[in-house]
């Protein structure tokens, strides 16, 4: 049952994304400028600890980046739906409550692979590597779309809670800048105020980093040590295990009682 | 039948009935204790300006929103305790045509056949069923975005009728609709009627009451302000009348005069006066006749039809606020 109505509404986001291809740009776009940018230009600039160049260390980053632009397509797409008055529709349907949402992650989930795979390919070109063997360097990329899925879900969050189309859209702006930034994805954290250093060490964003710059052999910046630094890995399962149990709970009730606030 | 809780020997085989249905939100009361009762086959029309409570009665009903107290039943299960029971048996067309704009037509179609299990074959096989009823097989493998206002309506309409629903929930049909199009739905919604379906609609539109509903309730400010047949509530407001306005306010009295005891001025000052059509043309021929006999300068002279403002002016005796 759940299968199959998922399978059906999942199919009707990749048909939309087939129309509007601009989808799988907006995503790739500001990660790939980055590689480029940084990566290319900035890679001898910055030396990191052990002589690693920056776009080693860089490119977990990146991946990170790409799932929090999860966040985004999701909630804005949800938001449309919202206005539209198709989530009227699938709610007066004898369908389950999860299987509209869930296609919406899932369909992202496939958006963000696409986009880590570019982005991982433009990095590859330039000169990344992955130091390890093939299955470290897979699950890898199994955290990041992990993580990815945590964030579709948190944006879908977002979307029911919010639900005008233009708010949802700057909130994802700034989920982009702000999770990027207050975390281990692009720079250490070593710099920032003490209450922000752990909110920044322990934010999944740096974990996930974290953990797929062990799992890939590239360069961890943070040199405290912190469990979350130490065992990024089983930290960054956990947390995200954690907050999507969480995430998809509320999401799911809020979206039951969704018309609850409408007049 | 009122004052009864639902369910438990009623008269009538009512498919959709409410019991004292209440809703507030934060700040304003939306229903305060509705009674419906809707026999099985019959069209009910909601009738009341924005704000009056019709949204929000058509979402209860439709298992969207729980209601605030009281009960309501469609199709012999209780909204609140068996909603999905309940969605079995319903379907719904909102006030904003809720179709994907970037699917097809088809597309539309053949996703809500999946998602009510008909299966791939079925789902696909009852789209070409239904499009082909709609007069939508041409625009059939375009966007739903690049339809007009009537066929998306059109397709909201056939996405409510892929499996055969035993109730079909319309907010506002047809709201933005232009006259020809307007016709075109009314139509297709009593056809529906005559396959047996009861139907639920809101409107603003004494009019779109008066030609699909067999029963009007008129809800004012979340209550029941009338109830009654179309045929009953007109009478109470009375029906259509001759809207007179003279050149000149000084001729009032020579223009009652003129007209017989049945007509009466309605603003002296302004020179209105108004004049039952009784006997249809026959009345505003007479009417002009003796106007013109009498040598009387006329502004204006027309037909009118009570509006929903009419009635409601008729039945609480004070003008609602739209």
């Amino acid at each position: 049952m759940i299968l199959t109505e998922t399978a059906a509404l999942t199919g009707r986001r990749l048909r939309r994304l087939r129309r509007s291809p601009g989808e799988l740009l907006a995503v790739t776009i500001v990660p790939v400028t980055m590689v480029v940018v940084m990566g290319y230009l900035l890679d001898k600039s910055i030396v990191m600890p052990g002589g690693a160049g920056y776009l080693d260390f860089m490119m977990a980053g990146i991946g990170a980046q790409v799932a929090l632009g999860a966040f985004g397509t999701s909630a804005i797409a949800v938001a449309d739906d919202l206005r539209g008055g198709l989530v009227d529709r699938f709610r007066s349907l004898p369908i389950g409550r999860l299987p509209v949402l869930l296609a919406q992650s899932l369909c992202d989930l496939l958006l963000t692979a696409a986009g880590t795979a570019i982005a991982s390919a433009v990095g590859w070109l330039l000169g990344w590597r992955i130091h390890t063997g093939i299955v470290a360097g897979l699950a890898g990329f199994g955290l990041l779309l992990a993580l990815a899925f945590l964030l579709s879900w948190t944006g879908i969050l977002a979307a029911l809670w919010i639900r005008s189309t233009p708010a949802v859209n700057s909130l994802s702006g700034l989920v982009l800048v702000v999770g990027s930034f207050l975390s281990t994805a692009f720079v250490p954290p070593d710099g920032l105020p003490g209450w922000l250093h752990a909110i920044a060490s322990w934010s999944p964003v740096s974990t996930v980093s974290t953990a797929c710059r062990r799992l890939w052999g590239n360069p961890v910046a943070d040199t405290g040590n912190s469990l979350a630094v130490v065992h990024a890995v089983p930290v960054a399962l956990v947390t995200i295990a954690i907050l999507l149990a969480v995430v998809m709970t509320t999401a799911s009730r809020l979206f039951r009682s969704i018309s609850e606030k409408t007049p | 039948m009122r004052g009864q809780p639902p369910g438990k020997g009623s008269e009538v085989d009512a498919v959709v009935e409410t019991y004292r249905l209440r809703k507030r939100y934060p700040g304003h009361e939306a229903l305060r204790g509705v009674d419906l009762q809707v026999p099985s086959g019959t069209v009910l029309g909601l009738l009341g300006h924005n704000g009056a409570g019709k949204t929000t009665t058509i979402r209860i009903l439709a298992t969207l929103l729980a209601p605030g107290g009281g009960s309501a039943r469609v199709a012999g299960f209780d909204v609140a305790r068996e909603p999905q029971e309940v969605r079995r048996r319903i379907a719904l067309a909102g006030q904003y045509a809720a179709v994907d704009a970037q699917l097809t037509g088809r597309e539309n179609l053949v996703l809500l056949g999946r998602l009510l299990r008909l299966g791939t074959r079925g789902a696909r096989a009852r789209a070409g069923e239904l499009l082909e009823r709609f007069d939508l097989t041409a625009a059939a493998d375009r966007q739903a975005g690049t339809y007009s206002g009537g066929m998306r309506r059109r397709l909201d309409l056939a996405c409510c009728l892929i499996t055969r629903p035993a109730v079909l929930f319309l907010d506002e049909p047809s709201a933005g609709l232009d006259p020809a199009s307007r016709r075109l739905l009314w139509a297709e919604i009593r056809e529906q009627v005559r396959g047996g379906i009861t139907v639920v609609l809101t409107t603003q539109y004494l009019e779109e009451a008066d030609r699909l509903a067999d029963r009007i309730v008129v809800l004012g400010a979340g209550s029941v302000v009338a109830e009654g047949s179309p045929e009953q509530l007109k009478r109470k407001v009375g029906g259509e009348w001759l809207g007179i306005v003279l050149a000149d306010p000084a001729d009032v009295p020579a223009a009652v005069a003129a007209l017989g005891p049945a007509a009466s001025d309605v603003d002296r000052a302004a020179g209105r006066l108004s004049l039952p059509v009784d006997d249809g043309m026959a009345t505003v021929a007479a009417a002009a006749a003796a106007l013109d006999r009498a040598g009387l300068a006329v502004a204006d002279f027309a037909v009118r039809r009570p509006s929903l403002d009419d009635v409601f002016l008729a039945l609480t005796g004070k003008e609602q606020a739209a």
